[in-house]
């Protein structure tokens, strides 16, 4: 099959989605300028035009809104941002508004809108740069929230999202972009709710969040040159959750790590680690640890902002410690470095 | 306009008197809704929403009686809706606050200050997209004028083109505070001027003059593609929240809600259908016969079952 990057991906599925139906459109700030939100909106703008391809103000707030207005009149809107920091600035429509619409209606009224926001990181994005907050808008009953860690995810998953009839978050993490991978070239769903195995595994759990799946498949196949078998698991969609292979895979191995790409407290790892202890604390040979970023906001500098992100080191010490084998020596082994790709400057 | 001005009177009559019923029956604690009493702006309620086609959208906020009663003339389901039932479309998950009948072109409110103004844009755009020549209208008070979204909508429907009415109900008030120590400019007016729409302002309580400002703002809209923006000055008569005067609480007198109410909207037309040749009999017989509207839908309600608790997971997804 032929191997495309993320980006690419999702920029085939909206182009795709266009095409078929009609009331699709998206917009944003920066959609049709000559960046096209790092790639992932060219050739939108000459295919279907400025009045479904478009630019806004800086109002994300309003712009939300606005999402919600179209939808409920009959449209599929499909509303950027380059940050989920910058969607902060629309906490209020996402929560009191575009979350409760159809609840208070009694279903006379429906919200099918997707908004896609980029999780930034690296070259001192600093603290405003480099949210993912996604257990904030999981939190929220109404809210359906992606996280696609894979190309070929990224294309099935935001096909679904814009066909789905509720307001769907369809998180991005930048550094994902680069990644390649087979991609049918035909549209096709991946249904939202569905977890999958990503590498198949038999001695410990991994459940792994949006860019740290990368991490925790480097971490396997180095553990895997030892005899060590892990099992990683990605949800997807965090909202809808469907546990049932977290709960599966927990049962055969007898242990769980949490990789989230987010901080830890009152996070997304703690709802995986409170479900497993729910509903496999028999299988669980040890209590389930919970990797994430350092409870700090992100600093600027390189050596620091390395400090502030676990990665596949970490992951493999963890498995160590949680199975009882020696620390094994890392200093040969080649690890992801956002320099290879990005150099910058910015 | 001898049949518009009884139409008009009759919407009035309905919406003040079905809240007449509200403030009656509170007490019995039986409608547990926060109640944000439209008394006092129905000619604006009505007017516009008159003007407006029957395929016309609007969309209003937590203070939404009024215009929920001139835009779609039901009371059962109002009625059921603020006593929580089962018969009611909503299922009673919206309340006073949150009415909702968008098969009859009430496409929703906001109990957030402001936040309504976004989402009628957006059906706004829609419906130019969809070339449907639908137009919407868009409710909210002084006090939403403080909020950036609010700017934020304005500047965006203004840059789009979008056939909207933009309507601020202005009482002065946003729960208890005065413009004075909110407003760092004199006149919303003015600044809303200066964005590309059409500005219209008046000082009345006719629903008749009302009505016809809005026709006129309607053509314009249409004539010129630009939205326009209503300024219309009115007094709350009663709390912010609540079925209660509130003139004791020392933020306003007595004295400028008798000044306002020698103008009421109602009784100015009444008197105005007498003027026109309507006698007091045939007033008075159409007045019954919504009085008798009223009291059917409230004992419907009352009498009706409250939802199912299966009810309340439904409709959180599609």
């Amino acid at each position: 099959m032929r191997k495309i990057s993320y980006c690419e991906a999702l920029n085939e599925a909206m182009s795709q989605e266009m095409e078929r139906d009609p009331t699709v459109f998206v917009y944003g700030i920066g959609v049709p300028d000559h960046k096209r939100i790092f790639g992932s909106t060219v050739g939108l703008v000459e295919k279907f035009g400025s009045e479904r391809c478009f630019d806004t103000p800086l109002s994300e707030d309003a712009m939300t809104g606005f999402g919600l207005g179209a939808a409920i009149n009959g449209m599929r809107p499909i509303h950027v941002h380059m940050r989920v920091d910058f969607l902060l600035l629309a906490m209020n429509q996402l929560s009191n508004m575009v979350s409760s619409y159809r609840y208070t209606s009694a279903g006379k009224l429906k919200v099918p809108m997707v908004i896609r926001a980029v999780i930034g990181r690296g070259w001192g994005q600093g603290s405003q740069h480099s949210k993912s907050m996604y257990s904030v808008f999981a939190h929220v009953p109404g809210l359906k929230v992606v996280l696609p860690a894979t190309p070929r995810d990224a294309k099935g998953l935001l096909i679904s999202a814009i066909r789905d009839d509720n307001p769907v978050i369809f998180m991005e993490h930048r550094l994902l972009y680069y990644v390649s991978g087979e991609v049918p070239e035909e549209p096709y769903t991946i249904p939202l709710g569905k977890t999958t195995v990503l590498h198949e595994g038999e001695d410990i759990t991994v459940v792994a969040t949006s860019w740290m799946n990368v991490e925790a498949l480097k971490a396997a196949e180095i553990l895997g040159r030892r005899g060590v078998s892990v099992e990683i698991v990605d949800p997807r969609t965090i909202a809808p959750f469907n546990d049932e292979l977290v709960i599966k895979s927990v049962e055969k191995t007898g242990y769980c790590i949490v990789a989230d790409n987010d901080w830890l407290n009152c996070g997304f790892s703690a709802e995986v680690a409170a479900r497993v202890s729910e509903l496999c604390f028999n299988n669980l040979k040890s209590p389930v640890y919970r990797i994430g970023f350092a409870f700090t906001p992100c600093p600027s500098t390189r050596p620091l902002e390395n400090c502030f992100y676990p990665n596949a080191i970490d992951i493999i010490r963890a498995i160590e410690k949680k199975l009882k084998l020696q620390p094994m020596d890392l200093s040969n082994e080649d690890f992801y470095s956002y320099e290879n790709k990005f150099r910058g400057p910015f | 306009m001898r049949e518009i001005n009884l139409a008009l009177y009759k919407k009035v009559y309905l919406i003040r008197k079905a809240e007449e019923k509200i403030r009656e029956h509170y007490y019995e604690d039986e409608m547990k809704t926060p109640m944000h009493m439209s008394m006092g702006e129905e000619a604006i309620a009505v007017g516009v929403c008159h003007a407006l086609k029957a395929e016309g959208q609007i969309f209003g906020t937590y203070r939404s009686h009024a215009i929920y009663l001139a835009k779609t003339g039901d009371t059962d389901n109002f009625f059921a809706e603020m006593y929580g039932k089962d018969t009611s479309l909503q299922k009673g998950k919206g309340g006073s606050m949150h009415l909702c009948a968008p098969e009859l072109g009430f496409m929703g409110t906001s109990a957030i200050v402001g936040s309504i103004i976004p989402v009628a844009v957006g059906a706004a755009f829609a419906n130019k997209r969809k070339g449907n020549h639908k137009l919407v209208a868009v409710f909210f008070g002084d006090g939403a004028t403080d909020e950036g979204v609010f700017w934020e909508s304005l500047n965006v429907a203004c840059l789009m083109k979008l056939p909207l009415l933009f309507v601020c109900e202005d009482n002065g008030l946003a729960v208890h505070t005065p413009k004075s120590r909110r407003h760092g400019h004199n006149s919303i007016t003015d600044v809303v001027s200066q964005f590309n729409c059409n500005v219209r302002k008046e000082v009345t309580t006719d629903v008749e003059l009302i009505y016809e400002l809005t026709c006129k703002a309607i053509k314009l809209t249409e004539e010129t593609r630009r939205p326009s923006f209503l300024h219309l000055k009115y007094y709350r008569y009663l709390e912010h929240v609540g079925v209660n005067e509130d003139f004791d609480a020392g933020y306003r007198s007595r004295d400028e809600f008798e000044e306002w109410y020698k103008i009421d909207p109602v009784n100015l037309q009444r008197k105005k259908l007498l003027e026109s040749g309507y006698n007091e009999a045939e007033i008075q017989k159409m007045e019954r016969h919504i009085d008798a509207q009223i009291e059917k839908s409230i004992k419907l309600a009352q009498k009706a079952p409250f939802p199912d608790r299966s009810e309340l997971y439904k409709e959180t997804y599609a």
